[in-house]
C-alpha cells in the first residue's frame, strides 16, 4: 500500500466551531454529511449545537464543472461506441479501429482543454483565472499520458517507426516553438533577431531539419561570410537518413546508412570547419548526439522527454521498444541533475516507458482527481488484450473497479446518472447490481424522469426495481387524489393490492358523487383488467353502464347479474348493484328472464339476512336505516313485479 | 449525405424550437431556442446558426450553432414554444409558466409574465400545498394552452394576471399529419416518415423513429393542393401505391432524442447526452 504524500487537506466547515462541540457525519454514496453535535468538548455539553445546519461535503467537484461535463458526455459515446466493436475482428483492422478510438478520446481532451483555455483568459478574477489554468495544465498532462500510451501499447509502434511517433508526441506537446517560429519569421530582419539562433535549435530538437534548414538559408543570405558553412551544415541537414512512413527500406539499411552519416559529422567535427561559428558548431555536436550539448540546451527542451526523444534522434534512431527504459531512466536522471525530484506526471511517463501499465495505471489513480482518466483508458487497454485478468481481492478485474468508481461518481451527479447507466452496463460482474441499487435513489419529481428510469429499468428486465419505482409513483398520485395515474401505475408496477386499493378508491367515489372519473382509462384496459380481482370488477361494472348507455338492456342485464353471483363484486357493493338493477326491472319491456329474478331476489335476500340487528342507535343512523328499508322494499317489490311479467311472457312465447 | 452538425452544451436538452420565421420572409430559419432539464439551475437558451461574416481558424464559419443568451429557469424546462418572435413560453416541473422577452439590441432574455400556480395537486389556499409539473403549453398569441400532471388544462391571455379558464381533464394528444412526419425518441433515433407522392426525386432524409414525440414539420411543399392526397397517404391501405420513405439522422445511437423541431429545410434536437443537433440542408 502506498504511503501517502503528506497530511490530508483540511476543510473547513462554516459555521461549525470545531474546537467547541463535537462533529458527526455519515457517509453517501459519493458525499459526506456532517454536522455539529451537542455534545462538548469540555465538560459542560449545551442543549442545543451552536450551527444548525447540516453540511453536504462532495470531494469530486470536477463532475460540477460544465467544460469537462462535455468531456463526460462526449467520452460516453465514444465508450459506447469502442463496446460495440465487432469482437471478430482481429489483427491489423481491429488495431487500426482501437488506434481511431485512441485518438477520438484524446481529440475529445484537447477540445475540452482548449475550451477551458479560453475560459482562462477571458476568466475576470485572478484566482478563478488561475483554477482554469491549473485544470488545463492537468488535461495537458492527461493528453500527454494518453498518448504515450497509444503509441507503446496501441499502436505498438516497431522500431524505426517508434521513433517517428515519439516525434511527433514530442512536437504535439512542446509548442513554445510555433509562437517563437511566428516572432522572428514576422520581424523585418529574422537572422538578426534576438532569437533566431534558439529558433534554429529547437528547430534542430525536435527533428524539424527542413525548416531549420531553411532558417539558415535566410543566415547564408544575410551575412555571406558564413554562407559557405551554412550551405555544408545545410546538407548534412538535408542528408540525414530518416524513416519515412511509405519507405521500404528494412531496418539494417536504415542503421547503415545512419551510420554513414553520423561519421561524416564526426569528420567535420574534427576538422574544426565550424568553429568560426559557435552557434553551427553546437548544432553539430547536437546532431552528434553529444549529451554535454544537449545538456545546455535545457531551456529550450524545457523537460527531460524532449531531451530524451532527442538523444533517441541523433544517437539511436532505431531504438527498440524494450531498450526504452534505460534511456528514459538515464534520460531523467541527466536532466534533473540531482537538483530536483521527480514529479508525479514523470513518475507515470518513466512506468509507462517501462512499459508497467498497471503502475502507469495505479499513478494516474492517485494522481488525478476524479476516475475519468483511468477508466476509460484502462477500459480501452483491456480491449487491446493488455492487461492481466487477475482479480483484486473483492472480486472484480481492475478495468470493472474502475468503471464502477466513476460510474458511481456519475450517479452521485443530478444529471449524469444517465451516462453512469451505460457504464454499468458493460461491467459484467458487478455491474447489474451496482445499477439496481443506484438507480432507485433517483429523485423522481416528474412523471416524464420516472418514465426514463423505468424504460431504463424495463430494457434490462430489472423488475423489481420497476416495480418498487411505480409503486413510489402510484402512492404520490394517491395522495395528490390522481386516481387514474395512480391506477396506471399500479397497473404498471403489476401490484394486484395497490390496484384493488386504488379501485377501491374509485368505487368509494362513484358511489359519493355518481359518476366516474378518469373514464378513459377504466374503459380501455384490456387485459390488464385481471391484475386484481377489485379492478376486474371495475372495468366490468363500468361496462355495465357503457352497455345501459348504448341500451343493450339484455347484455347489461346478464352482466350485472354476473357480477353479483360470480362473487366477483365485493358485498359491500351489492346493495348499489341491486339498485341499479331498478331501472331494468322497471323498463316496459322484460329484460331479466324468470330465472335471472329468482337470482336476484337470491342475492337480495342474502344481503338482507346477513345485516346484523343494529341496538342502540342514534338519529343518522335510524334515518340511514330507513333509507335502507325503503330501497329494499322497492327492490322486492320491483323483483316480484318482474318475476310476474317474466312468467307471462315465458309462458306466451312458448305457447305460440 | 447532408452535414449535420453537433455540439456539447453541458446540459440535458428537453426542448427545442425554431424561432418562427416573419410570414412572407424569404430567410431560412436562423434562431432557435432550447430548454434543459434534470440539472440544479436549468436555463433557456437561445443559440443562433447564421453566418457570422468571418471565418474561424478551421476556416468553416457554416453549421456550428452560438450561444446568444440565456436565462436561468426554475424547475425543469417540460416544453417551450414560442409566443411570437419576441416571447418565449415555458412549462415547468414547478407548475410554473413563464413568458420570457428577447431583447434583441443587448441579447438578452428577461421575464416578462409569470404564473407560478398554474399547476397543482392541493391548491395554493391549502395547507398541504403541493405543486404539479406542467407538462405541456401550445400557444397562439393571445391566448396560452398548458396542461400539467394534476389534469388541468389552463387558459391564459398573455397580458392577464390569472388564468382565462380552467378544465379538468385527462388529456391526449393525437398528432396532426401532412406529408413529413418527424419523430424522435427515447432510445436515441431520429426518424423521418416521408409519405409525399407528389414529390419526384427521392428525398434523402433522417430518420426519427420512437414514440415519445412525433412532430409535423411546418410547410414544405405547397401544403393547398398536397393536403388532400397527405391525409390519404397515411391512412391508405395500398402498401404498392404509397410508399413511406423512412431515414435515420443521426449516426450513432447514445441517450434519448428528447425534442425536435423543425422550420423549412432546417432541423434542430436535443439529447440526454447533452448534444445539440443542427442541420440546414433537411432536403438537400
Amino acid at each position: 500500500m502506498e504511503e501517502l504524500d503528506g497530511e490530508p487537506a483540511v476543510t473547513v466547515i462554516p459555521g461549525v466551531n470545531s474546537k467547541k462541540n463535537q462533529m458527526c457525519f455519515d457517509w453517501g454514496p459519493g458525499e459526506m454529511l456532517v454536522c455539529e453535535t451537542s455534545f462538548s468538548k469540555k465538560e459542560k455539553s449545551e442543549m442545543v449545537p451552536s450551527c444548525p445546519f447540516i453540511y453536504i461535503i462532495r470531494k469530486d467537484v470536477d463532475v460540477y464543472s460544465q467544460i469537462l461535463r462535455k468531456l463526460f458526455n462526449e467520452s460516453h459515446g465514444i465508450f459506447l461506441g469502442l463496446q460495440r466493436i465487432d469482437e471478430e475482428l482481429t489483427g491489423k483492422s481491429r488495431k487500426s479501429q482501437l488506434v481511431r478510438v485512441s485518438k477520438n478520446y484524446r481529440s475529445v481532451i484537447r477540445a475540452c482543454m482548449e475550451e477551458m483555455h479560453q475560459v482562462a483568459i477571458a476568466a475576470k478574477d485572478p484566482a478563478s483565472g488561475r483554477q482554469f489554468s491549473s485544470q488545463v495544465s492537468i488535461l495537458s498532462a492527461m493528453e500527454l499520458i494518453w498518448n504515450l500510451c497509444e503509441i507503446l501499447f496501441i499502436e505498438v509502434a516497431p522500431a524505426g517507426h517508434l521513433l517517428l511517433h515519439l516525434l511527433d508526441w514530442v512536437r504535439l506537446h512542446v509548442c513554445e516553438v510555433d509562437s517563437l517560429s511566428a516572432d522572428v519569421l514576422g520581424s523585418e530582419n529574422p537572422s538578426n533577431h534576438d532569437s533566431f539562433w534558439n529558433l534554429v535549435t529547437i528547430l534542430v530538437l525536435q527533428g524539424r531539419l527542413d525548416e531549420a534548414r531553411q532558417m539558415l538559408s535566410k543566415e547564408a543570405d544575410a551575412s555571406p561570410a558564413s554562407a559557405g558553412i551554412c550551405r555544408i551544415m545545410g546538407d548534412l541537414m538535408r542528408t540525414m537518413p530518416i524513416l519515412s512512413p511509405g519507405n521500404t527500406q528494412t531496418l539494417t539499411e536504415l542503421e547503415l546508412k545512419w551510420q554513414h552519416w553520423h561519421e561524416e559529422c564526426e569528420r567535420y567535427l574534427q576538422d574544426s570547419t565550424f568553429a568560426t561559428n559557435p552557434h553551427l558548431e553546437s548544432l553539430l555536436k547536437i546532431m552528434l548526439g553529444d549529451e554535454a550539448a544537449l545538456l545546455e540546451q535545457k531551456e529550450l527542451l524545457s523537460n527531460w522527454y524532449h531531451f530524451l526523444v532527442t538523444r533517441l534522434l541523433y544517437s539511436n534512431p532505431t531504438v527498440k521498444p524494450i531498450d526504452l527504459h534505460y534511456y528514459a531512466q538515464s534520460s531523467l536522471d541527466l536532466f534533473l541533475g540531482g537538483e530536483s525530484s521527480p514529479e508525479p506526471l514523470d513518475n507515470i511517463l518513466l512506468a509507462a516507458f517501462e512499459f508497467d501499465i498497471h503502475q502507469v495505471i495505479k499513478e494516474c489513480s492517485i494522481a488525478l482527481s476524479n476516475w475519468w482518466f483511468v477508466a476509460h483508458l484502462t477500459d480501452l487497454l483491456d480491449h487491446c488484450k493488455l492487461l492481466q485478468s487477475h482479480n483484486l481481492y473483492f472480486g472484480s478485474n481492475m478495468r470493472e473497479f474502475l468503471l464502477l468508481e466513476y460510474a458511481s461518481g456519475l450517479f452521485a451527479h443530478p444529471s449524469l446518472w444517465q451516462l453512469g447507466v451505460d457504464y454499468f452496463d458493460y461491467c459484467p460482474k458487478l455491474g447489474r447490481v451496482s445499477l439496481e441499487l443506484h438507480i432507485e435513489r433517483i429523485p423522481l419529481n416528474t412523471e416524464q424522469k420516472a418514465l426514463k428510469v423505468l424504460r431504463i429499468c424495463e430494457q434490462r428486465q430489472m423488475t423489481e426495481q420497476v416495480r418498487s419505482i411505480c409503486k413510489i409513483l402510484a402512492m404520490k398520485a394517491v395522495r395528490n387524489n390522481r386516481l387514474g395515474s395512480a391506477l396506471s401505475w399500479s397497473i404498471r408496477a403489476k401490484d394486484a393490492a395497490f390496484a384493488t386499493l386504488v379501485s377501491d378508491r374509485f368505487l368509494r367515489d362513484y358511489c359519493e358523487r355518481g359518476c366516474f372519473s378518469d373514464l378513459d382509462l377504466i374503459d380501455n384496459l384490456g387485459p390488464a383488467m385481471m391484475l386484481s380481482d377489485r379492478l376486474t370488477f371495475l372495468g366490468k361494472y363500468r361496462e355495465f353502464h357503457r352497455m345501459y348507455g348504448e341500451k343493450r338492456f339484455a347484455d347489461a342485464a346478464s352482466l350485472l347479474l354476473s357480477l353479483m353471483t360470480s362473487g366477483i363484486a365485493p358485498r359491500s357493493f351489492w346493495m348499489t348493484l341491486l339498485t341499479d338493477a331498478l331501472p331494468l326491472l322497471e323498463q316496459k319491456q322484460v329484460i331479466f328472464s324468470a330465472e335471472q329474478t329468482y337470482e336476484l331476489m337470491q342475492c337480495l335476500e342474502d344481503l338482507t339476512s346477513r345485516r346484523p340487528v343494529r341496538g342502540e342507535s342514534d338519529i343518522q343512523q335510524l334515518q340511514d336505516e330507513d333509507i335502507e328499508t325503503t330501497k329494499v322494499e322497492m327492490l322486492r317489490l320491483a323483483l316480484a313485479r318482474n318475476l310476474a311479467r317474466a312468467i307471462i311472457r315465458e309462458g306466451s312465447l312458448e305457447g305460440s | 449525405m447532408e452535414e449535420i452538425y453537433a455540439k456539447f452544451v453541458s446540459q440535458k436538452i428537453s426542448k427545442t424550437r425554431w424561432r418562427p420565421l416573419p410570414p412572407g420572409s424569404l430567410q431560412t430559419a436562423e434562431t432557435f431556442a432550447t430548454g434543459s432539464w434534470d440539472n440544479e439551475e436549468n436555463y433557456v437558451s437561445l443559440w443562433s446558426i447564421g453566418d457570422f461574416g468571418n471565418l474561424d481558424s478551421d476556416g468553416g464559419f457554416e453549421g456550428d450553432h452560438q450561444l446568444l443568451c440565456d436565462i436561468r429557469h426554475h424547475g425543469d424546462v417540460m416544453d417551450l414554444q414560442f409566443f411570437d418572435q419576441e416571447r418565449i413560453v415555458t412549462a415547468s416541473s414547478t407548475g410554473c409558466v413563464t413568458v420570457f422577452l428577447h431583447h434583441p439590441n443587448n441579447q438578452t432574455l428577461s421575464v416578462n409574465q409569470q404564473w407560478t400556480t398554474a399547476h397543482y395537486h392541493a391548491g395554493p389556499g391549502s395547507p398541504s400545498y403541493s405543486s404539479a409539473p406542467c407538462t405541456g403549453v401550445v400557444c397562439n398569441n393571445p391566448e396560452i394552452v398548458t396542461v400539467g400532471e394534476d389534469g388541468r388544462i389552463n387558459l391564459f391571455r398573455a397580458d392577464h394576471k390569472e388564468a382565462v379558464r380552467t378544465i379538468v381533464w385527462e388529456v391526449h394528444f393525437h398528432p396532426s399529419n401532412p406529408d413529413h412526419l418527424f419523430t424522435c425518441s427515447e432510445d436515441g433515433s431520429l426518424w423521418h416518415w416521408d409519405a409525399s407522392t407528389d414529390v419526384p426525386e427521392k428525398l434523402s432524409l433522417f430518420h426519427q423513429g420512437g414514440r415519445s414525440s412525433t412532430f409535423l414539420s411546418h410547410s414544405i411543399s405547397n401544403q393547398a393542393n398536397v393536403h388532400q392526397s397527405v391525409i390519404s397517404s397515411w391512412l391508405s391501405t395500398d402498401p404498392a401505391k404509397d410508399r413511406i420513405e423512412i431515414t435515420s439522422l443521426l449516426p450513432s445511437r447514445s441517450l434519448s432524442v428528447n425534442s425536435l423541431d423543425i422550420l423549412g429545410p432546417c432541423l434542430v434536437c436535443g439529447t440526454d447526452a447533452e448534444a445539440i443537433y443542427v442541420t440546414r440542408h433537411l432536403f438537400s
